[in-house]
């Protein structure tokens, strides 16, 4: 019981994470109509920029700091020489160019940082773990992941429902032309929501520093997980991508967990390991492929 | 003006004969130098060019070209720098190949057309076994030897109950198949993870579970970085001890992971403190041209260049004498960075395995200590099922 309630922290903690990187992508492909399969390299420069500056400066908070700016700089930078170029064509013209995208700067961090994965470690104040239900020890920076998911979940809540810009956001989600006759500003409200986008895969990155390795090619690892859960919640929805985050977090980490067990009960040992290896990598794309039998759409679609 | 124009004819065709008698060796290197496994190949290539340079662009007397082009580790890419090296560059000596499912798809190819291939890293029980040829040399390691040497040790240090982690494919099956060859005690657990996989956390909570005595794992570049981190995160390098290959603990992986990885034990066939005059010397060169310590695949590169070289030697750097060719290369008289070297019958080394620990030395750099010769003069298990023709 209690490894089926840490196995549940760790698929929670697994979610978070997808989220962050699900919830920007999804905004960018809702409202600017772009696939942007470069996604997963902002994820990188994240990492790399805080890794860089918290070796160099010793703080982490700054390697944040570090890590949200450069990515959210990356992000406009992008958007300006690249994207706006790209509104207007097919979604294979923008997956070509953005696939572009993810050669470059793999390959750009290799030129500026060599080809050595990077160090970087837990924060002192976030190491150890803690045992806030009585008989789990669990590290406490994967409990500091799951707050500040759970911190940035709200906030963007807030921003999109309190907010004139959330408002404008949404208003340019739903009908571009429309609220481009009213007055909003398309051009720099899409600026600022590729930003925003790049900015959450950063902070995905700068996360994902201290647990993984920082090296190039980090963000497709994690831009596959990503696409499967924009598809499953509905593409364009932050809501979906919440949902779908915590469900492909959950499905993936529990049938890592636990199908060898289970199929154990019905193979021989050697032979459940197999399948069992073998089925819990499939197991978050059998749940795309059901979920899209019964809703083409996704879970909760974004519009209607 | 009639003799004027032979005699310069004559020159011509003297001085073209010169040149062809100058004309250097060449030795096609393919090797992995893009993508996140670049470092590889840059070590095999430093390694090998270091003994080229210290000879003044010569191996054993002979001048050798190097030529180097990049497989990107995929399978096809590497077929076709072959192709150009054996059809346009007339290369008659090939090297360099990092991962064992390139070299699967390369050698067994190059080495129909007359052509010497040295593997200075991948050595696939296919190679050695059943797909071996005479014209293939691995002078690194046949792959499972790493894992043997560990299965050995946790024996005998008196692990019983150990728990093991590879990625789901064939590497992944062979590894924890090698380290079972030579351990005794009981599984705890055979889990085979998802290639590419990042978070571990999943398999450490239900590894904990089990409680077992050691854990052993292959888990190559990134996957083991990530594997180490999140491990020391949750506290079990204190209570659980970790043993592998030494894929995952070479000097440059250890700067991404440093503490994480301080006292896992690791099998290996060198290490840079080895006590011998022609390790401390290829150690100190490595040091002075490139500044950073020598990983185990610079000291392969190196190796296969100095092997290359007494074979040169030997057949006066005529490569088109391919039996005499081969036969310098079984000889393997060599001054090798591992002490003592000698080739099987399906031509892998005879070599001394050991057992090494990650170590934070003076200088406050990450390295690995040798702990042990576990194994001595150890060969392979592919002997018997290798029929040269």
């Amino acid at each position: 019981m209690l490894l089926f309630i840490e196995q549940l922290l760790n698929g929670l903690q697994l979610g978070i994470m997808l989220f962050l990187m699900s919830a920007g992508m999804t905004l960018v492909f809702g409202i600017l109509q772009v696939i942007n399969l470069a996604h997963g390299s902002f994820y990188m420069i994240g990492a790399y920029v805080g890794a860089t500056v918290t070796a160099r400066t010793g703080s982490f908070l700054l390697g944040v700091l570090a890590a949200l700016t450069a990515a959210a700089l990356a992000g406009v930078a992008v958007e300006i020489l690249v994207l706006r170029r790209l509104y207007k064509k097919e979604h294979l013209d923008q997956v070509l160019a953005t696939f572009g995208l993810i050669m470059f700067f793999n390959e750009l961090t290799r030129i500026l940082w060599g080809r050595q994965p990077l160090f970087m470690d837990v924060p002192v104040w976030l190491s150890g773990s803690v045992e806030f239900i009585p008989g789990i020890p669990y590290p406490a920076y994967r409990i500091a992941v799951i707050t500040v998911g759970i911190g940035v979940g709200v906030v963007l809540y807030l921003l999109f429902t309190r907010t004139r810009i959330g408002m404008q956001i949404r208003a340019g989600a739903g009908n571009r032309e429309m609220a481009g006759a009213l007055g909003v500003n398309i051009r720099l409200l899409y600026t600022l929501v590729f930003g925003l986008g790049t900015l959450l895969a950063g902070l995905a990155g700068m996360m994902a520093g201290p647990i993984l390795a920082v090296e190039a090619g980090m963000g497709e690892e994690i831009l596959i997980l990503t696409l499967v859960v924009i598809v499953i919640g509905g593409i364009g929805s932050i809501r979906g991508a919440l949902v779908g985050a915590l469900i492909v977090g959950l499905v993936d980490t529990m049938g890592r967990a636990f199908l060898p067990a289970l199929l154990r009960l019905f193979f021989s040992a050697a032979h459940a390991d197999g399948v069992a290896a073998s089925l819990s990598s499939m197991s978050v794309y059998l749940l795309m492929a059901g979920i899209l039998i019964f809703r083409p759409r996704g879970l909760l679609p974004a519009h209607g | 003006m009639k003799r004027f124009l032979l005699v310069g004819l004559m020159l011509v065709f003297i001085f073209a004969d010169l040149a062809q008698a100058v004309e250097p060796v060449k030795i096609g290197m393919i090797t992995t130098l893009s993508t996140k496994a670049g470092y590889l190949g840059e070590e095999i290539r430093d390694g090998f060019q270091l003994a080229m340079d210290q000879e003044g662009g010569k191996l054993g007397g002979i001048p050798v070209e190097l030529l180097v082009d990049d497989d990107g580790r995929k399978p096809e890419k590497a077929k076709q720098i072959a192709e150009r090296f054996i059809k346009r560059d007339r290369v008659k000596i090939l090297t360099g190949i990092v991962f064992s499912n390139v070299a699967i798809a390369v050698v067994p190819k190059v080495v129909r057309q007359d052509v010497i291939y040295v593997s200075p890293n991948a050595g696939p029980s296919l190679l050695a076994g059943k797909g071996c040829h005479p014209n293939y040399f691995n002078v690194a390691y046949q792959n499972d030897n790493l894992d043997e040497v560990v299965g050995q040790y946790v024996t005998d240090a008196g692990f019983k109950n150990v728990y093991l982690l590879a990625p789901n494919y064939p590497a992944g099956k062979d590894h924890l198949a090698g380290f079972k060859r030579y351990y005794q005690g009981a599984i705890a657990g055979e889990v085979y993870t998802k290639l590419g996989q990042s978070d571990y956390a999943a398999e450490i909570a239900a590894l904990r579970a089990k409680a077992p005595d050691a854990v052993f794992f292959f888990l190559p570049g990134g996957m083991g970085i990530n594997f180490i981190k999140q491990y020391a995160q949750a506290g079990l390098n204190r209570t659980i001890p970790v043993f592998g290959p030494a894929f995952s603990f070479d000097e440059r992986l250890l700067q991404a992971v440093k503490d994480a990885a301080i006292g896992v034990k690791n099998g290996s066939q060198w290490s840079h403190d080895l006590n011998n005059p022609a390790n401390r010397q290829f150690v100190d060169a490595f040091k002075n041209a490139y500044g950073r310590t020598p990983t185990l695949y610079a000291s392969q590169g190196y190796d296969a260049a100095r092997l290359l070289g007494s074979a040169l030697k030997q057949v006066n750097g005529d490569v088109t004498r391919l039996d005499a060719l081969r036969q310098a290369i079984r000889k393997a008289d060599f001054d090798t960075v591992r002490g003592k070297f000698a080739f099987t019958a399906n031509q892998h080394p005879i070599q001394d395995i050991y057992i090494r620990e990650v170590v934070k030395d003076e200088a406050g750099n990450y390295t690995n200590r040798t702990v042990k010769a576990v194994f001595k003069d150890h060969g392979n298990v592919y002997v018997e099922q290798c029929k040269m023709e």
